[in-house]
């Protein structure tokens, strides 16, 4: 597959939890190669879409291509072979805290694949010291690990099998601007490296305008708008014209 | 199977390995449908050409068929060839990715650090980005699982456990100091005293143990009196199935059973509930508020079990009674009258006083061992559960050595 060729195409996804309705009549498609950023106020369902995506949550209805395969309708088996395709990470990591960072980062190793320890040990720190964290973290617990380093070390994790696609979930949220920027930073500079397609859940405009190539807006249970930021600051709608010409956004914009 | 280029065969002697996956693993690619027409699988041809170790890296060398190329490069520095130079061709990779990267990268670097030179031929603009990346964070030192010899791992956690248990008394014993002092303080200033909380304590570890304390001892009861009549039958004593019961129940099992049931119960709420507040930082925010936890939470929970243990116990004692009542009237065809009479003829007010006397000691001991398990609480989920499993044990254990200890009193003092 080449860049710019549709990696995940959803198209006319219903989600409900009972009688709320949070989707209807969803279609998105993401393009090989392209960091896009899902925006939308509390409550539209961002983070349900990317779980819907993941097959953490079932559509009511509609249908969810990635890599232009339907993932709900394979047998078990073979969904977890293409699952290994995706990195995920969670809001707070989801580290499992019962094992190191470096233990963390090779369970996809030790379940997947057949590597030597010494392989995996290396691995382990090539994928820590990528993420940008110190060596000696690799012994640590996630207990003991700051949230921005949790959310590094997630990020390892998430990249442990150099997938394709990597989906974020509002990856700068609780980081100081230090660290937001530097992970920022890091995004870009994966993709160029791994050219990895990014599928990110974020609220951060500073975000949106150093990684994103295209940003999706979620509204009125749809995506209303996609886009590049040029695309988002001639839109009329209303919410979206607030979101993008806020004081925080005019802020963030003329850092540029 | 490995990509051989026609150019490069046969130039000097070659020992070659192809990977070669467990069958589950040949499957991946396959299923995936990755590039069609799968790349071969990662093979590597390494040979000595004069002064210049030639490294040929073909076919697939992503992490999925990496381990065996992996291990021939590793042999091949272990032992490594006499050269001055080496090159590491990389025109025939389909498939690269960061963990083939950093198998190349490493050997690079150790071939370097062997005092030759590396050359790195060959390589597309992807692969050079990947190898560079690698190398500006240095090849790190693997990580390292340190592990003690056993005689000192044996002798640091006797010590830690030693350790452990010292300052857990020391703590413990702060802890009972600090709530002996505010309820000296509640009882100076009644006012203090939460009643609310008070009384929802005492309905939640009271009230609603009821039912099943109810249940358990009564049928305790019950197995009791029917093994004591088997057994005393032997002798013709069956009568006195009736003192053991009485005696048994009012003395000793129905407080422990009462208070086994109460510390699973409750003393494992209190933990998980005060342990959840103070990971939700919800005590630092009492304290913030000037609001003393102590007051708030701790002293509460103790006083409610302090009041409904007893009251419990002597219902516990009562249905334990009923419970050998009812085997007593099918096994010994004793009438509820006769067995009455003969419960008081068997019971002195000590057989009872000894069993009641004792409650409020265990229930203070099983709320503060609850309480302070919760306030030991650290930041994660996972120790909350810790510290619940802990509560649950120690109080447990502390009720059963406490009993112990009183009936070492008791019997001194001849009750």
């Amino acid at each position: 597959m080449r860049n710019g060729e549709p990696i995940i195409e959803v198209e006319g996804l219903v989600t409900r939890f009972g009688d709320n309705v949070i989707h209807e009549n969803l279609d998105l498609t993401v393009k090989r190669g392209e960091v896009i950023g899902i925006v939308g106020g509390s409550g539209t369902g961002k983070s349900v879409l990317l779980r819907t995506i993941l097959g953490l949550k079932k559509p009511d209805a509609g249908r969810i291509r990635v890599f232009g395969l339907d993932l709900a309708e394979m047998p078990e088996q073979e969904r977890r072979v293409h699952e290994r395709r995706w990195g995920v990470l969670f809001q707070d990591g989801a580290l499992f805290s019962s094992l190191t960072v470096a233990q963390n980062i090779q369970v996809p190793y030790r379940e997947h694949l057949q590597l030597s320890q010494a392989l995996m040990d290396e691995l382990a720190a090539v994928k820590i010291a990528m993420v940008g964290l110190k060596p000696e973290a690799a012994g640590l617990y996630p207990s003991e690990l700051s949230g921005g380093m949790r959310k590094r070390a997630g990020l390892a994790r998430a990249l442990a099998l150099d997938p394709e696609i990597l989906f974020l979930d509002e990856p700068t949220a609780g980081l100081d601007p230090i660290g937001a920027a530097a992970f920022d930073e890091l995004i870009e500079d994966l993709k160029e490296t791994l050219g990895l397609t990014v599928f990110m859940v974020t609220h951060d405009l500073d975000t949106l305008y150093a990684t994103c190539d295209r940003i999706a807006v979620l509204a009125e249970k749809r995506v209303i708008l996609i886009g590049t930021i040029d695309d988002m600051l001639l839109s009329r709608h209303a919410w979206v014209h607030e979101y993008f010409h806020g004081p925080r956004a005019r802020a963030a914009f003329a850092g540029k | 199977m490995a990509c051989r280029g026609p150019g490069r065969r046969a130039k000097w002697p070659r020992r070659q390995v192809e990977a070669r996956g467990g069958d589950g693993l040949a499957g991946i690619r396959n299923s995936a449908g990755r590039e069609a027409g799968a790349a071969p699988r990662a093979s590597c041809e390494t040979g000595v050409d004069g002064q210049t170790l030639h490294i040929v890296a073909a076919g697939d060398w992503s992490i999925v068929h990496l381990d065996p190329v992996d291990r021939q490069l590793r042999a091949l520095l272990a032992a490594p060839p006499a050269a001055r130079r080496a090159e590491i061709d990389f025109a025939a990779i389909d498939r690269f990715d960061t963990a083939g990267a950093c198998v190349l990268a490493r050997t690079a670097a150790l071939l370097r650090d062997r005092g030759l030179t590396v050359d790195l031929k060959n390589m597309s603009e992807a692969q050079r980005i990947l190898i560079d990346k690698i190398d500006a964070g240095g090849i790190p030192e693997p990580v390292r699982h340190l592990s003690e010899p056993l005689y000192i791992q044996v002798t640091a956690r006797v010590g830690e456990a030693v350790r452990a248990i010292g300052e857990e008394a020391m703590g413990m014993l702060g802890f009972v100091g600090a709530v002996v002092t505010t309820i000296g303080r509640t009882i100076v200033h009644p006012r203090r005293l939460r009643v609310v909380p008070f009384m929802h304590h005492m309905e939640k570890a009271g009230f609603d143990a009821l039912p099943l304390v109810c249940l358990l001892t009564f049928l305790i009861g019950a197995v009791v009196a029917q093994q004591g009549a088997v057994q005393l039958r032997q002798f013709g004593a069956e009568v006195f199935t009736v003192n053991l019961i009485a005696i048994i129940f009012l003395r000793e099992v129905g407080l422990l059973l009462t208070a086994i049931i109460v510390a699973g119960r409750s003393g494992s709420a209190f933990t998980a509930e005060i342990g959840s507040m103070k990971m939700r930082e919800e005590i630092d925010a009492m304290r913030t508020l000037g609001l003393d936890p102590m007051d708030m939470l701790v002293v509460p929970r103790v006083l409610a079990l302090i009041v409904a243990l007893p009251l419990l116990t002597f219902v516990a004692n009562i249905m334990g009674l009923i419970g050998g009542g009812v085997v007593a009237q099918i096994m010994l065809d004793m009438s509820p009258g006769v067995y009455i009479q003969r419960v008081q003829e068997a019971v002195g007010f000590w057989t009872f006083g000894v069993g009641i006397v004792k409650a409020p000691f265990m229930a203070a001991t099983i709320a503060l061992v609850g309480c302070r398990a919760g306030m030991s609480v650290t930041g994660s989920a996972e120790s909350v559960g810790a510290q619940t499993t802990r509560s649950v044990v120690r109080s447990i254990f502390l009720v059963i050595v406490l009993d112990a200890l009183f009936a070492m009193f008791f019997t001194a003092v001849d009750i």
